[in-house]
């Protein structure tokens, strides 16, 4: 497994600008690929519910440390029945948006009355990941795409690497280690929109008091069998009224 | 950069999203085994995610590994099988699959399918078959074997339980169970359990398919899911 990575790095450069191999004066081949993420998203949550999914992300992108875009959507509709939420690389994602855009344009274009399902996006999604995974210049994204048709609902994640699955519930980086086991105590089949609702809110609630990265402004994506919403920004009550942030230092360690 | 300062890499295209698979073939019949989590790191990401592969009524297959490779391998596998199925107007028998699968994991010996398979069905006389494998195409016809992350505490239950003949004698017998179909599956489903107790990444769920004459019957049972 070790001979494909180390093959390309002892001829790694930072040289040539696009994508491809590209002979260099030297006469080696030099590439360049994703090494690192730059401005990023954090966690993304969705859940099935009664009557579709219901998909729910903050409108921070970081830059490093630092919060750089705070109204920056994550969220997107795909084409009438689905959509997608991101984490990870934004500039990645509006490309894979970009994708996504082209695919449904060409599924419409051929006016068949036949629209690409959830299903059918998400196939096309991993492959996609997977592929750019094969060439060593992955798209740095954890995604999470839900959607409902002809009653089905579905909801699939795909991480950057290829890896994917289905589940009645989901999450994203630190969603994943925050969110999940309250999605797990709490999630029923037949939520209403208003529980499903509530649900997601303690989530970010708790991504927003613990994942650093994370900011108190939100969107909602509703996919139901009439179709996809984005609900506007909104914020949730926070509670810093404990008694150990009144004096945070009187029972820390070493502290006066 | 310097020539010859290897860099530290920052992303691997390989992780283990973990699993078990058992196989075990009998006289008429083959079962084949594989729990239901999928794992990443200390996280769980499912706990409803089959790891098994119907490539046709003779043919199952459980991967464990890398999902993304896995996947793939299915997804080929199952492209080539209806491709033979169109030009020879049957379906592929499962020592022909079992070949074909060993051929498509050393095509990419360079930059492996990091998948760990249990191929289990009938041979062309409606015999047992079991066909086992490494991530790079290496195998052998057996009468049983675990892959995956449970497969070193599963397989010496299997050694000592199946009454089968030994691999190590000589001149060599098949090693194909004795035991009847309810017989074997009791064992899977004991083995199952034990290793759920003792591993982190098997668990959740356990999905069953036995394979014999009257065709495929799927069966499907909770473990435990801590």
């Amino acid at each position: 497994m070790e001979h494909a990575i180390e093959a390309f790095k002892r001829e790694e450069s930072l040289g040539a600008r696009h994508s491809g191999a590209a002979a260099a004066s030297d006469g080696k081949i030099h590439i360049e690929r994703t090494q690192y993420p730059y401005v990023t998203g954090s966690s993304v949550l969705g859940i099935k519910y009664k009557d579709g999914i219901l998909l729910a992300a903050d409108m921070a992108a970081s830059y490093g440390s630092t919060k750089r875009y705070k109204s920056f959507q994550r969220l997107k509709p795909v084409g009438k029945h689905a959509v997608i939420g991101a984490s990870g690389e934004m500039s990645d994602f509006q490309q894979i948006s970009t994708m996504l855009d082209e695919l449904t344009l060409r599924d419409q274009m051929w006016d068949d009355s036949n629209t690409l399902g959830p299903h059918e996006i998400h196939s096309y999604l991993n492959r996609i990941m997977y592929q750019r995974r094969n060439k060593f210049d992955p798209l740095w994204n954890n995604i999470i795409l839900g959607g409902v048709k002809n009653g089905k609902k579905y909801l699939g994640v795909v991480s950057m690497i290829g890896v994917h699955f289905e589940d009645d519930h989901v999450a994203t980086g630190f969603g994943q280690h925050l969110a999940r086991p309250e999605l797990r105590k709490q999630w029923r089949a037949d939520m209403t929109l208003e529980e499903g609702v509530r649900l997601l809110e303690k989530c970010l609630l708790v991504l927003y008091y613990r994942d650093r990265s994370s900011i108190n402004k939100y969107q909602i994506a509703k996919v139901t069998e009439e179709g996809v919403t984005i609900s506007s920004p909104f914020a949730i009550e926070t509670n810093w009224d404990l008694e150990a942030f009144q004096n945070p230092t009187k029972n820390a360690e070493g502290s006066w | 950069m310097a020539r010859g300062v290897k860099e530290h890499a920052t992303w691997s295209p390989y992780e283990n999203n973990g699993g078990t698979c058992v196989a075990i073939a009998g006289s008429d019949y083959c079962i084949v085994a594989a729990d239901t989590r999928l794992s990443l790191g200390y996280s769980i990401l499912t706990r409803g995610h089959s790891k098994l592969f119907k490539l046709s009524d003779t043919a199952v297959m459980a991967s464990s590994g890398f999902q993304a490779d896995v996947r793939t391998l299915q997804k080929n596998l199952e492209a080539r099988q209806k491709g033979y199925y169109h030009q020879h107007g049957k379906p592929m028998s499962c020592p022909g699959m079992a070949q074909l699968l060993s051929n498509t994991l050393y095509y990419k010996r360079f930059f492996p399918y990091y998948s760990f398979n249990v191929l289990g069905g009938l041979d062309t006389e409606g015999k047992g078959c079991v066909y086992t494998y490494d991530a790079v195409g290496s195998y052998e016809r057996t009468g049983y074997s675990t892959q995956g992350s449970g497969a070193e505490l599963i397989m010496p239950i299997l050694d000592n339980q199946l009454k089968s003949a030994s691999p190590l004698l000589y001149p060599p017998r098949e090693t194909a169970t004795p035991l009847t179909e309810q017989e074997a599956l009791e064992i899977v489903k004991d083995t199952f359990a034990s290793a759920t107790e003792r591993q982190i990444y098997t668990g959740d769920g356990l999905e069953i398919v036995v394979i014999n004459k009257d065709g495929i019957h799927k069966e499907y049972l909770d473990l435990k899911k801590d």
